[in-house]
C-alpha cells in the first residue's frame, strides 16, 4: 500500500447485469435506482457467447431516462471494427451529455470466432495487445475533430475548419484506420475507458489506456498489489498514475438480512468463488468493508456486481450507500454532470490541437 | 398531437400516404447559415426532430450514414454541414423519448459483419418495442475501406451479392430463436460468409426489423424487389416517380410478392409559404444559402476538375464539357453512383431530386453560382400548405410514390411547419392517418409480420 495516495474521494459503481433481459424497462429501473444512490457509474456486461442484448444499445436507451449517472457498456475489441466502436462510444457520450464509458474486453473463445468466421481464436495476450491498439486508435479518432472545428463562418461559407480535422493514419498489428471520425469530438473529449485488470494479460493495456481499472480480488492485500503494479506501469508509460482509478470488483449477495452474515463471511470479508470474489452479508457490514479498504488507501473505490440485481441493488443503495453518506464518506448529490467529473478526472486535451498536427 | 377526427364522407379505400423524416447529418441541403440552425450532434436536436415527427404521426425517423468524410485532394470538404451521431446508438436513445415512431438506421453491408449487425438491429427492435428499420447500403466509396479491417473495396456486383447474402443471413439469425423463446444453433456457408453458432437475441417484436433499400441501379432495384420492405429513392418528379414505381413493383411478382409488400418512398424537400409567390421566394433564398459562392466554385472544381482559383463564382462556366469519369473527389468510383454521392456529399449540381433532368446549361449564359443554384438546389415541393398537400396526395394517388421521406432544411426546426400546416390538410383529405393504429413500424406501414422460418 506504499504508492497509494488513496483516501481520495470514494468512487462506487454497480453492474446492472441480469440474465438475458431484453426489454428496456427493467434496465431503466435499475439504472435509476443506482442513480438515486449517487453512484459514479453503472456497467453492463456483454458477450457474444451468452444470450443478452447489445449492452451499448441498452445504455443508450437508458441515457435519456437518467440524468447524472455514468453509463459503461462492455464492448469487445476482438471481432468488432475499431472505427464503429469508437463512433458508437462517442455517440453514447453525446446522447448522455458526457456520461459515457467503455469497458474494453476481448473475446477469447473459438465459439465466438465462429460467429464471425474471419479468424480463429487467438491467445489472450495477443488479444489484449490488439485491445490496446483499439483503445489507442479510439482516442485518436475522438481527437480527430477538434472541439472548435465547427466554425460556421458565414463570410467564407465554411461550415468546418478543415485544419481542425485530422487523419489519424493509424497502423496497428492487424488493422489500420485512416480517419477522421465521422462523429464530432464527444463532450468528455475521451469517454472513460475501463479495463478489468485482474488477469495479467490485460494489465499493460489497463495501465497504459484505462481511466478506471477493475481488480477482482478477495483480500485488500491482493488488490493493493495489483494497484501498485498498475501505478508503476502507468508511470513507465509516461502517465501520471493519479489519473488511474482502481476499483475493487466484488460480487455482492446482500440477501442475508441487515447484519446476518454467514459465519466467516460478511464482516469477515469476501471469499473467493468460481464466479469471483463474493461478499455475502448485510449492507451495513459491506459499508464497513468499503470504508475500511478505502481508508487504508487500498482502493479508490468499488465496483459491485449484485448476484440478485433487483434485491441487492436496492439494499446497496438504501443500506450501504446511505450509511456511507451518513458518515460523510460518499457524495449525497452529483456536483458534476459528466462521468469524468464524478471520477475527478480532467477532460483530456486534444493531441492534435497541442501538436498542431496537419490534417 | 396533430390528431383530427376522421372527416365524414372519406372514401373508404383511399390509398394512404406514409411519411418519414430524414436526418442526413452530412450534406449540402441543410441550411446551416440560417440563424435558427442549431447543433447537428446535440441530442436535443435529434430529440426535437424525432418528437416533431411523432407529433406529425410519421411512420419513421431516418438517419443517413457516411463512413468517410468527403475530401478533395486530401483535404476535408468544408462548406457543408458535417458530423453526425452513429445511427443505431442514437436511435436507441430516441426510442426512450418516443413511443410510436419507427427508427431507421442506415448501416453499410460492406463494412459490417452479419452476426454483430443483426444483433444490434434485433436489440433496437426489442428496446423500442418493434420500431426498428435498417437501410441497407453498400457504399460506393473506395476510400471508405481505409477505415476498416477489410480495407479494400468491392465493385457493385460483389457489393450487392454480399448485401443479399448479408440480409438473408440476418433474417436467418432473426429466425434462429423459436417464437416461444428457444434458441437454436445456426450454420451458414456462402460466397461471402461462413459462420455458425447461436444468436444471443430472441426473436424481436417485429420478427424482422423493416428492411429499406436505397440504390438505383438495376442490381439495386432487383435487390429491393427480392428482399426490401421500403425503397428510398430520389425520383422526385411525377413522371420519373411513376416509371420508377412501375418498374420496381413489376419486379416483385418474380419473388412471389404483392405490390403492397414494398413501399416506395422518395426523399423530398418542401418549402411552404402563405402564397405561392412567397413560397417561391423562400425557396430561392434557401437555394442561395445552400450554394454559397465557395460552394459553387467547389462544385465546379469537382464536376469539371477545374482549378478553382482560376474562376469567379459570378463569372462564366468553363468552356469544356464536364469530364464524365473524373475521379476528382477521392473515392468516387464512377459517375453512375451519382445518387450515392449525394449522400456522402455532392456538389449541388448533382444534388437535385431531378438528377438527370437538370444539367448546367451554358446556353443560358448563367454565371457559375447561378448555374449551381438553378441546377441543384431545387426543392421538390414548393407552395402553400394546400398546394403541397394536394400535390403529395396526387403523387400517391397516381402511383408515383407510396409516401415521402422528408428532409428538413433546418436542424432541428425544419419539420415543424410541415407538421403544423401540411399534416392536418393531408388528414382532411383522408390521405394520412389521424392516429397511430398499432405500436410497431410494420403496423404503421401496413406490412405483415414475416412468417417464422425455423
Ligand atoms: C436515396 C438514397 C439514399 C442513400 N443513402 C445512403 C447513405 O445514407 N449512406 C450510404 O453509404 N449510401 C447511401 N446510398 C447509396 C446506396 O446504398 C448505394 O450504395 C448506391 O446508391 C450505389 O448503388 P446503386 O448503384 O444501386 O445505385 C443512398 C442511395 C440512395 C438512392
Amino acid at each position: 500500500m506504499t504508492s497509494s495516495n488513496g483516501r481520495g474521494r470514494l468512487h462506487l459503481a454497480a453492474a446492472l447485469d441480469q440474465a438475458a433481459v431484453f426489454d428496456a424497462g427493467s434496465h431503466v429501473e435499475l439504472a435509476r435506482l443506482a442513480e438515486r444512490g449517487g453512484l459514479d457509474f453503472v456497467t453492463l456486461d456483454d458477450t457474444f457467447a451468452r444470450p443478452g442484448p447489445d449492452a451499448l444499445a441498452v445504455l443508450s436507451r437508458v441515457a435519456p431516462a437518467t440524468a447524472r449517472i455514468g453509463l459503461v457498456p462492455t464492448v469487445t475489441t476482438t471481432h468488432t471494427e475499431p472505427f464503429h466502436v469508437q463512433a458508437a462510444v462517442a455517440t453514447l457520450d453525446w446522447v448522455s451529455r458526457g456520461r459515457a464509458g467503455w469497458r474494453i474486453e476481448v473475446s477469447t473463445t473459438e465459439g465466438e470466432a465462429r460467429l464471425f468466421g474471419r479468424r480463429h481464436a487467438v491467445p489472450a495476450d495477443e488479444l489484449w495487445r490488439e485491445a490496446g491498439e483499439v483503445a489507442d486508435v479510439a482516442a485518436r479518432l475522438w481527437d480527430s475533430r477538434e472541439d472548435d472545428a465547427e466554425t460556421r463562418d458565414l463570410t467564407t461559407g465554411r461550415f468546418i475548419g478543415r485544419d481542425k480535422l485530422h487523419h489519424v493514419d493509424f497502423a496497428g498489428g492487424g488493422f489500420s484506420v485512416k480517419g477522421p471520425s465521422i462523429v464530432p469530438r464527444p463532450p468528455q473529449g475521451h469517454p472513460v475507458r475501463v479495463v478489468d485488470a485482474t488477469e495479467g494479460h490485460a494489465r499493460r493495456t489497463a495501465a497504459r489506456y484505462a481511466d478506471v481499472a477493475l481488480v477482482r480480488a478477495a483480500s485488500p492485500a491482493q488488490v493493493a498489489a495489483v494497484r501498485d503494479q498498475l501505478r508503476q506501469l502507468a508511470s513507465e508509460f509516461g502517465r501520471n498514475p493519479d489519473t488511474l482509478r482502481v476499483l475493487a470488483s466484488l460480487l455482492v449477495d446482500l440477501g442475508g438480512g441487515e447484519h446476518a452474515a454467514e459465519p466467516g463471511h460478511g464482516g469477515g470479508g469476501p471469499r473467493q468463488t468460481v464466479q469471483g470474489p463474493l461478499y455475502r452479508g448485510g449492507p451495513v457490514d459491506l459499508a464497513e468493508l468499503i470504508a475500511g479498504w478505502h481508508a487504508d488507501g487500498v482502493v479508490d473505490g468499488f465496483h459491485l456486481t449484485p448476484t440478485e440485481p433487483r434485491r441487492d441493488l436496492e439494499r446497496l443503495v438504501n443500506g450501504t450507500v446511505a450509511l456511507l453518506q451518513h458518515r460523510g464518506l460518499f457524495r449525497t448529490f452529483y456536483p458534476g454532470s459528466t462521468l469524468r467529473e464524478h471520477l475527478g478526472l480532467a477532460r483530456p486535451a486534444n493531441r492534435y490541437a497541442v501538436t498542431g498536427g496537419a490534417s | 398531437m396533430t390528431v383530427r377526427s376522421e372527416p365524414r364522407g372519406r372514401r373508404p379505400f383511399k390509398k394512404h400516404c406514409h411519411l418519414a423524416a430524414y436526418f442526413p447529418g452530412v450534406d449540402n441541403t441543410t441550411v446551416w447559415a440560417d440563424p435558427r440552425s442549431k447543433s447537428q450532434i446535440d441530442f436535443s436536436s435529434l430529440e426535437h426532430l424525432a418528437r416533431t415527427a411523432e407529433r406529425g404521426l410519421f411512420d419513421f425517423f431516418f438517419l443517413a450514414e457516411g463512413l468517410r468524410l468527403r475530401e478533395h485532394q486530401g483535404r476535408i470538404h468544408d462548406p457543408d454541414a458535417v458530423g453526425r451521431p452513429e445511427s443505431l446508438t442514437v436511435l436507441n436513445a430516441l426510442a426512450g423519448v418516443t413511443e410510436h415512431l419507427g427508427l431507421a438506421a442506415t448501416v453499410n453491408a460492406t463494412f459490417n459483419e452479419p452476426y454483430e449487425l443483426a444483433r444490434r438491429l434485433a436489440t433496437l427492435d426489442h428496446l423500442s418495442g418493434g420500431r426498428a428499420a435498417w437501410n441497407v447500403v453498400t457504399s460506393c466509396d473506395a476510400s471508405t475501406g481505409e477505415n476498416f479491417r477489410r480495407g479494400n473495396f468491392l465493385d457493385r456486383a460483389d457489393r450487392y451479392t454480399r448485401a443479399a447474402e448479408f440480409v438473408g443471413l440476418a433474417r436467418k439469425l432473426w429466425d434462429s430463436w423459436t417464437p416461444d423463446g428457444v434458441s437454436r444453433p445456426f450454420a451458414h456457408r456462402g460466397q461471402h460468409f461462413d459462420i455458425a453458432g447461436e444468436f444471443t437475441v430472441p426473436r424481436s417484436p417485429q420478427g424482422h426489423p423493416v428492411v429499406i433499400q436505397a440504390g438505383d441501379s438495376d442490381e439495386g432495384r432487383e435487390f429491393a424487389a427480392a428482399t426490401a420492405d421500403i425503397v428510398f429513392t430520389r425520383h422526385g418528379t411525377l413522371e420519373a416517380g411513376r416509371s420508377f414505381y412501375a418498374d420496381v413493383k413489376r419486379r416483385l411478382e418474380k419473388y412471389g410478392r404483392t405490390p403492397d409488400e414494398l413501399k416506395i418512398m422518395p426523399g423530398v424537400t418542401v418549402v411552404l409559404g402563405d402564397t405561392a409567390a412567397e413560397a417561391q421566394e423562400k425557396a430561392a433564398e434557401i437555394r442561395r444559402q445552400q450554394v454559397s459562392p465557395q460552394n459553387a466554385i467547389r462544385a465546379l472544381e469537382q464536376v469539371w476538375g477545374a482549378d478553382p482559383s482560376a474562376y469567379d463564382p459570378d463569372g462564366p462556366l468553363p468552356e469544356t464539357v464536364p469530364v464524365a469519369d473524373s475521379a476528382i473527389t477521392q473515392g468516387r468510383t464512377r459517375r453512375g453512383d451519382t445518387v450515392a454521392i449525394a449522400e456522402t456529399g455532392v456538389p449541388p449540381l448533382e444534388r437535385s431530386p431531378r438528377v438527370g433532368e437538370a444539367r448546367p446549361s451554358k446556353e443560358k449564359g448563367l454565371p457559375i453560382r447561378q448555374t449551381a443554384i438553378e441546377a441543384g438546389g431545387r426543392q421538390s415541393f414548393v407552395g402553400t400548405p394546400e398546394a403541397v398537400a394536394a400535390e403529395l396526395d396526387e403523387f400517391v394517388r397516381k402511383d408515383a410514390a407510396d409516401g415521402f421521406i422528408l428532409q428538413p432544411l433546418i436542424t432541428p426546426v425544419g419539420l415543424d411547419e410541415f407538421v403544423d400546416r401540411v399534416v392536418p390538410l393531408l388528414q382532411e383529405r383522408g390521405a394520412f392517418r389521424t392516429e397511430y393504429q398499432g405500436t410497431t413500424l410494420r403496423s404503421h406501414l401496413g406490412l405483415p409480420d414475416p412468417a417464422w422460418r425455423g
